[in-house]
This record gives structure tokens, sequence and C-alpha cells, in this order.
């Protein structure tokens, strides 16, 4: 039975690993291509992820990329494409940096308190586009599309300085938050940097997504309604229902993505807040195979790439454009996408002929001890 | 000959879908092709069109050898065929539907028009080039895929089920244009399990019988019974003497069961886009109703079988007993308590245990392991969860229980649904289903496309249950188990159950006269048709 398990891990790991190959394989096409060196800037790279204050600014960024990546794999495990992520995480993260700036109780309530607005809001979104797919068949690829462009238009609105904007310099901000809501960091030193608090939220919520999904009941069903909604249907599950929760959940989550930045470091949601991580989420969800553990590598790549790859436009004696990085991003995605469903299929039939084989060879012996019963 | 399949072996893994198959078409007749689902026609179909390659034997078209490897293969030796599902495009044309995929056979104008009213007048098929096909009915529907097939040039069609769809008069239609078909020097393969039409429709028919050709009869020296016998060989179930274990404690009672068709008002199911569907007959504003006035007590102990054409309310009286699809009117009572307001999970909480029809659609995650499917449908219940959180080894264990004493053939239960064969797929369902001590089972075609041991071990375990006051509503499309198996018989017919017969005196002919609405009440095994088969009786 062992055999088995271990044509598990040969099927998980080799999807990831032969996308990322191809996807670096390929990079290195587009630097020859360009007359450039294919080799030299990873080499680069590689050497910025020595450096500890780099390895900070990693896991930093990374910490943002998994919450968000979880929230897009709860969907994803499901059959649900949240891409309103995007959207659920900017409006959790103006809205939990707006009650930050205005409440003001001690720290062991302010920051919960502040965490549970971020999930609030980013569910509330969600929800909207889990409503119109329960009442109304609207598909939550086009609902969470829009709700992302309306969630621009209702920040900016409610940034404006007539509402709750605060100008800081030339930049509108939505003022500083109480220093009770702040989240302290692990400081590494003066030259190093500190890591977010919150990076430790990052590891819960991977932790609990897989108890979730693999050890209660509410996950099985979660999984089951991906697998295929009609035996989840038949064996009892309200798919409607499922819908709402999973929608709802995959909101939370992505409605406190922006925290570990925003209660960690920047403490006011402005103009400059990062945007997108939603997007660069659901690539980091599918190269890490919806597993918490690959998202968390997946996350770890994304980062890197994002952090080490500036260096790259300072190099010296040749400098590489830093746009390398984003190729190679792209690329993963692709790769990724198009490995992972070749090797399910060749995982699936070479499974099935080694069953078959087995099978005949155990008829042929009929005296052969039947290795359930072991 | 138009087509010659010899010693056609096929297998999957972990069983022999088809076994040194021999099949000769001769050039423009009818040749029917024979056998319960699950005997291997729809394997032996796929190997003819290219769509799965044998492991033995030889393909010869026109006399030739041919190997195929894809339909396109197949296609340009002049053979074609049309599913049982019809692979249209519902926003095209016609003309659009026709070209698509061939288009440099005539172009996509004129060209194609002309050839495709050639065709239509030709076979007199009556299809207009410019009918949107979604306003087409089934019969039409399926007159396009004809024409789609000639269109591309073939001369040998393949219909798989094609009457499975259409009411008698459009059966009718069907046959005139293959007879059209036939006159042109067309040859036909018609695969069915409906007895009374191969043999209104065949020149020839080979019968097929757990993966391997048992024989070839001319329909004209034939009769059902002989059919039916060459179908199912010496494995009819030997309908039980004597030894009824029904008693008089109701455990299902079912009083005035309506559900409306799709796109009608009824809670509780997903609402589709109608797209999907098949063309609606019934005009606006009036509702179809696919379960009509049902009415019927099932005892403990005892086996209720349905039978009945396909599509004739059978889905949605299972739907509306486990619970995914609502009732519109009616009640459902479970041991003496309503549960027509109940989730599917209550119901089988409470001890309703469900043997889908399609068990890879409903019963089975193909791509989870054994144990996990174990836990699907009972997710609720002990092994597989502890108050709120699931108990993998539980599950496990019970899993392997399963595979043990159901003889489930597998190398361990870590490995996917989807590698064991269909009949141990069955037999794990049928395990899970009977481990939580069901007091109502729902067993809708129990032993489809699985091989005749699991098939026997099934009837064991029912049998055995139901000794022990299970109560079992049994759909099935294979007479033999359903007069087998059952106490009681109930004939379902455009849904309403419109017959009822006593299994011990009833023959398949019978009940198959009453499934087509010709007999209604309680049918006897009269002295008319006593006589009818006796002779028959003697020439065997």
């Amino acid at each position: 039975m062992k055999k088995f398990d271990k044509e598990r891990v040969l099927v998980a790991v080799a999807g990831p690993v032969i996308a990322l190959v191809a996807a670096v394989l390929l990079t290195s096409v587009v630097l020859i291509a360009s007359g450039k060196n294919p080799f030299e800037p990873y080499r680069l790279m590689l050497e910025q992820a020595g450096y500890s204050d780099v390895q900070v600014l990693i896991v930093n960024q990374a910490s943002l990329y998994y919450i968000a990546a979880i929230a897009v794999a709860l969907g994803f495990r499901m059959n649900l494409f949240n891409i309103g992520v995007d959207g659920q995480y900017r409006l959790g993260a103006m809205m939990t940096a707006v009650v930050g700036a205005h409440v003001a109780l001690p720290s062991f309530l302010q920051v919960p308190m502040l965490l549970l607005v971020g999930a609030l809001t980013g569910a509330m979104w969600a929800g909207i586009a889990g409503v119109l797919k329960v009442t109304r068949g609207v598909s939550e690829v086009v609902a969470t599309i829009m709700l992302n462009s309306i969630a621009t238009s209702v920040i900016g609105y409610l940034t404006l300085t007539d509402n709750l904007g605060v100008l800081v310099g030339d930049n509108v901000t939505t003022g500083i938050m109480k220093d009770s809501g702040w989240v302290p960091g692990i400081d590494l030193g003066q030259d190093v940097g500190e890591i977010y608090g919150l990076v430790f939220l990052a590891v819960a919520l991977g932790i609990a997504y897989w108890l979730v999904l693999n050890r209660t009941r509410f996950g099985f069903d979660l999984r089951a309604t991906g697998e295929s909604e009609t035996a989840a249907a038949a064996s009892g599950v309200n798919a409607k229902r499922m819908v709402l929760t999973a929608m709802l959940i995959s909101g939370a989550v992505a409605g406190i993505s922006g925290l570990p930045l925003l209660l960690g470091d920047v403490h006011t949601y402005s103009l400059s807040f990062p945007a997108g991580l939603g997007f660069t989420a659901i690539g980091i969800a599918l190269l890490g195979r919806n597993n918490p553990g690959g998202i968390a590598l997946a996350a770890l790549l994304w980062a890197f790439l994002d952090k080490a790859s500036p260096a790259l436009d300072y190099a010296v004696p040749v400098a590489y454009e830093k746009e390398i990085a984003t190729i190679m991003q792209g690329l993963i995605v692709f790769a990724v996408v198009i490995s992972y469903e070749a090797v399910r299929q060749w995982g699936l039939r070479r499974q099935q002929k080694q069953v078959g084989a087995q099978l005949a060879a155990e008829a042929a012996n009929p005296n052969a001890h039947k290795e359930v019963a072991a | 000959m138009a087509v010659e399949l010899t010693g056609i072996t096929k297998r999957f893994p972990g069983v022999v879908a088809n076994h040194d198959i021999h099949l000769t078409v001769r050039k423009g007749t009818v040749h029917a092709l024979v056998g319960e689902n699950g005997a291997g026609k729809s394997t032996l179909m796929k190997i003819l069109y290219g769509m799965q390659k044998p492991d033995e034997g030889s393909i010869a078209v026109d006399g030739e050898q041919v190997s195929f490897s894809s339909p396109a293969d197949a296609i340009a030796r002049g053979i074609g065929m049309v599913h049982q599902h019809f692979m249209l495009a519902d926003n095209l044309t016609v003309l659009e539907n026709v070209v698509l995929g061939s288009e440099k056979l005539h172009g996509i104008g004129g060209g194609a028009r002309r050839t495709i009213q050639e065709i239509s007048d030709r076979y007199g098929l009556g299809v207009r080039p410019d009918a949107l096909v979604e306003d087409l009915g089934v019969a039409d529907r399926q007159r396009v895929e004809i024409l789609k097939v000639l269109y591309r040039g073939a001369r040998t069609l393949i219909l798989d089920e094609p009457t499975a769809v259409l009411v008698p008069q459009e059966v009718d239609a069907l046959f005139a244009n293959l007879r059209g078909l036939k006159s042109e020097g067309l040859s036909v393969i018609f695969i069915s399990h409906k007895l009374g039409e191969v043999l209104s429709v065949a020149d020839e028919i080979t019968v097929i019988r757990r993966g391997t050709t048992v024989g070839t009869a001319a329909p004209a020296q034939t009769t059902p019974r002989q059919l039916a016998e060459m179908m199912v060989g010496s494995e009819l179930p030997t309908p039980e003497t004597g030894e009824s274990t029904v008693t008089d404690r109701a455990v299902l009672e079912v009083r005035n069961l309506t559900v409306h068709a799709r796109g009608a008002v009824s809670l509780g199911t997903e609402a589709e886009p109608a797209a999907g569907g098949l063309t609606e007959f019934a005009p606006a504003g009036e509702v179809k109703k696919v379960l009509d006035d049902v009415t019927f007590t099932i005892h403990a102990g005892e086996v209720m079988g349905i039978a009945g054409v396909e599509g004739n309310g059978q889905t949605e009286l299972i739907d509306a007993l486990i619970g995914t699809k609502a009732a519109d009117s009616g009640q459902i009572v479970f041991l003496g308590e309503d549960i027509t307001p109940w989730a599917t999970r209550k119901r089988r909480e409470s001890g309703i245990g469900y043997i889908p029809e399609d068990r890879h659609r409903q019963g089975l995650l193909l791509e989870a392991p054994l144990w996990e499917n174990r836990i699907l449908g009972h997710v609720t219940e002990a092994p597989n969860a502890k108050g709120f959180w699931l108990n993998p080894k539980g599950a496990q264990a019970d899993t392997r229980r399963i595979v043990e004493e159901y003889d489930v053939r597998t190398p361990g239960i870590d490995v996917t649904a989807a590698s064991l064969s269909g009949g141990n797929q069955q037999k794990l369902i049928v395990g899970r289903e009977m481990s939580h001590d069901p007091k109502f089972l729902i067993a809708a075609h129990p032993t489809r496309g699985v091989d005749v041991g699991a098939q026997a071990q099934i009837w064991d375990r029912i049998r055995e249950a139901r000794r022990e006051g299970l109560a079992v509503l049994l759909i099935s499309a294979d007479l033999d188990e359903l007069i087998g198996l059952s106490d009681t018989l109930r004939v379902i017919f455009d849904g309403r159950l419109v017959a009822d017969a006593d299994p011990a005196t009833i023959t398949p002919e019978e009940l198959g006269s009453a499934m087509t609405g010709a007999a209604t009440g309680h049918l006897h095994h009269s002295e008319d048709s006593a006589a009818d088969t006796a002779p028959e009786d003697e020439a065997r």
C-alpha cells in the first residue's frame, strides 16, 4: 500500500518540478533571443537571496501572498474561481485601516477586532458574488471580476478627503492607525529589518486550512463538491449553501491578506498600498497545487523573484532588466497549468494499469495472500 | 461484406470487456447488435469507430484489413456513428452543425446547403438546413445526427441505442428512414436491448453476452423469448420460490407524489440554464409532470420492483425519494415520519441507503482513494466521523473490512476509485450502503455494467438484507433481475404507476408490453399468453 503513497508523492511533485524547469528553460530562451547571457541573471538573483535583509523582505512579502493564495485555493478546492481576491483584499485592508484610525481599544482587543473587520469586509464583498451565484446563477468569475472594479471605485470614493481620506504630503491616506493596533514584528537589527508579526497568522491559517479540509466533515463536503458536484449532492451536500459558505470563507481570508503589511509596517491605507496581490495569488495557488505546503513554497518563490530581481538593474559589469522575473512568473503559470493536467492524466492512467496488472498477477496466483487482509 | 470483425478482444484493468467477438455485417442490411447493459456492446462499437484499439483481432471494411487509431480514420473508411447523446451545438443552424469540422467537403455555403438538401431528400430525412437546432425536437435532432454522418460519406452507420429517447411514433419514422438507407445500399449497425424493435427492423441479429458473441439469428425465425434467453444465457435468476419475507410493517409510504419538469417552479433544485435540456414538447404555460400522482407502500422485508422504459420518471422518483429534487406535491413517509421536507443528508442519516443509477456521476469520487469514497454519503456517521471531525483511521479500517467482505478486487484502499473495474466499484458502493444498516434501500440498476460474478454477489446481498427486514425499491432495465428479485412489481409509464404484477407468475414479455403503456391495472398471467408461449416452449 505504501507503493501508492509514493506514487501520489511522485505525481504531486512531478507537476511543479516539470513546470519550473520548463519555465527556467523558456526564460533562458528569451534571454538568448535578446542577446543576453542565459544563466547570469539566475546567479545574480540567487546571490541576492543570500543577504539577510532581502530574506526578510521575501518572508514578509510571502506572508501576504500566502494568505491571499489560501483564499484562492479554498475556492479552487470546490471549483469556485474567486478572481475577486484582489478587491476583497484591498477593501478589507482599507476598512481595517479606517477603523484602526478611529477606534482605540487596548491592544489585546484592538488587534483581534481589526482582523475581524478585515475578514468581515472581505467576506461581505465575496458574499455578494456568492449570493448572486446561488440565487441568480451568475458565474462567480464574472461577478468577482466586476466586484474588483467596483471595489476600486468604492475605495476611491471613500478615500476622498471629503469622506474618510486624510492628506499626508501629496498622498491620500486613511489616516495613521492608533498604535494599539500596531502588531510588533521581530526586529533582526538595524541593517536587516523586521519580520512582520502577522507572518505567524499566515502560518496559522495554513495549518487551519489543512485541518479544516482534511480532517473535518465540512472539509470533506467541500472537497467532494469540488471533485464531483453530482456525487456530492447525492451524498447529501447542499450545493447552494456550500457555494455560499465557501465564498464567504474565501472572502474572509482574502480580507485579511493585506493585514501583515498594514498592521506591521505602513499603518495606513494609501494610494501606494500594493494592488494586484489577489491576481498574483491565483498563480501561487495554482503552482502550490492548493496544498498548504506547496502554496508556502510557491509564495516564497514568487516573493524571491519579486525581491531579488530589482538588483538585476544595478548589476555590474552588465545590467539586466528586472522584468526577467516577471517573464518568468508568467511562464511558470503557463507551464504549471499544462504540466499539471498532463501529469494528472498520466498518473491516473498509470495507476489504472498498475491495479490491472496487480490484480491479474493475483488472479494468476490464487495462493498469494491478499494484501488487504494484511 | 460491409464490415467484418474477427476475434476482437479488449481488456481493461481487471476486466475483459470484449472477448473473441465475431461480427459480420452485409451490405445493404440493418444488423442489430443486442445484449444487456454492460455486455460489451459499447466497447465493441468504440473499437469499430476507432475510439479504442482492440488488443487482439482484426477489422475488415469492404473486405480490406484496416486499423483505426481515431474516429477520423473510421470516417475516412465510411464508418459513421450516431451517439446516444447528441453532439450538436444548440445555438447553430442545422447547416452549421453539419458542416462543422468538415468545411473542406462542400464548403460552408451554397454547396453545403445543396448537398444537405440532396441527402435529406434522397433518404427522406426531411431536414431543413436553416432551422436552429435549439428549435428542434429530439427526433429531428437525431435525423440531423444521421445526416451529419451521411454528409461525411459514411456507408456504414452505427446507431447506439437510437430509440431510447424516442416515442413510439418517432421510432416508426426512424425505422422508415433506416429502410430508406438500406435500399440505397448502406449498412446500419443498430445497437439495442429492446427485443421487439430489433425483431421488427433488423435483417440479422448478433447477440452479445458477457463480452462475447453468443450467436446470430434471423428475425423471421426467432421469438423475443429465444432472443432474451440468448441474451441472458443460463444466468437467469431463479424467481424466488415461496419463502416470502414481506411483513405488514410499512417502511416507506409514498402518497400522491408529483414532480414537475425542470423549468417549472420547484424548490431545492439547481436552476440550470434551459439551453442544456432537450426541447420541451409541452406548450408554454402547461407544466409537464414527470411524476404524476405516484402512490405506493413498501414494507419491511419487501423488494418492490419498478419496471419501465428509461426516461418515464424513474430518475425523478429516485431524486424525490433521496431528496435531491423536491416534491411539488404529495408526501413521503418513512417509518411513520413525514420526510418530504427533509434534506438529503438527514434522509441518509436516518436510514435510507442509496445505490445511484450512475455510479460515476453520483456514487463515487473517481479521483479520490477508496477510503474517501467509503466516507462519501456517510460523512456524519461512525466510523467516518467523530463529531465535527473526520476519522480517517476508522474509515480506512472499515474500508478494508468492506473490501474483504464484499470481495472488492483491489490491491489496496489507497488506489483511486477510477482504477477499479465497474463491478468492483459497484461492490464498494453496495458495501458502503449496507454498512449503515439501512431500513430502506434505493437500488437503481444495482448490477448495470457489472460482470456476472459480481452481479450474483450483489443480488445475494440484497436478498440477505431483505430477510433481515430491509425494504428495497428496485429500479432496473433488466426485466429478469426485476422479476427474480422483487416481491411486488409496478410498471411506470409517463410518470405514472400504470400497472402492477405478481413476479411469481408474470413473464418478461407481459411486463414488456405493459412498459409501453399497452396494458394497465393488475397484470394477470393470462391463459392467452400462456397459449402463445407454449409452442415456443416446445420449439425449445
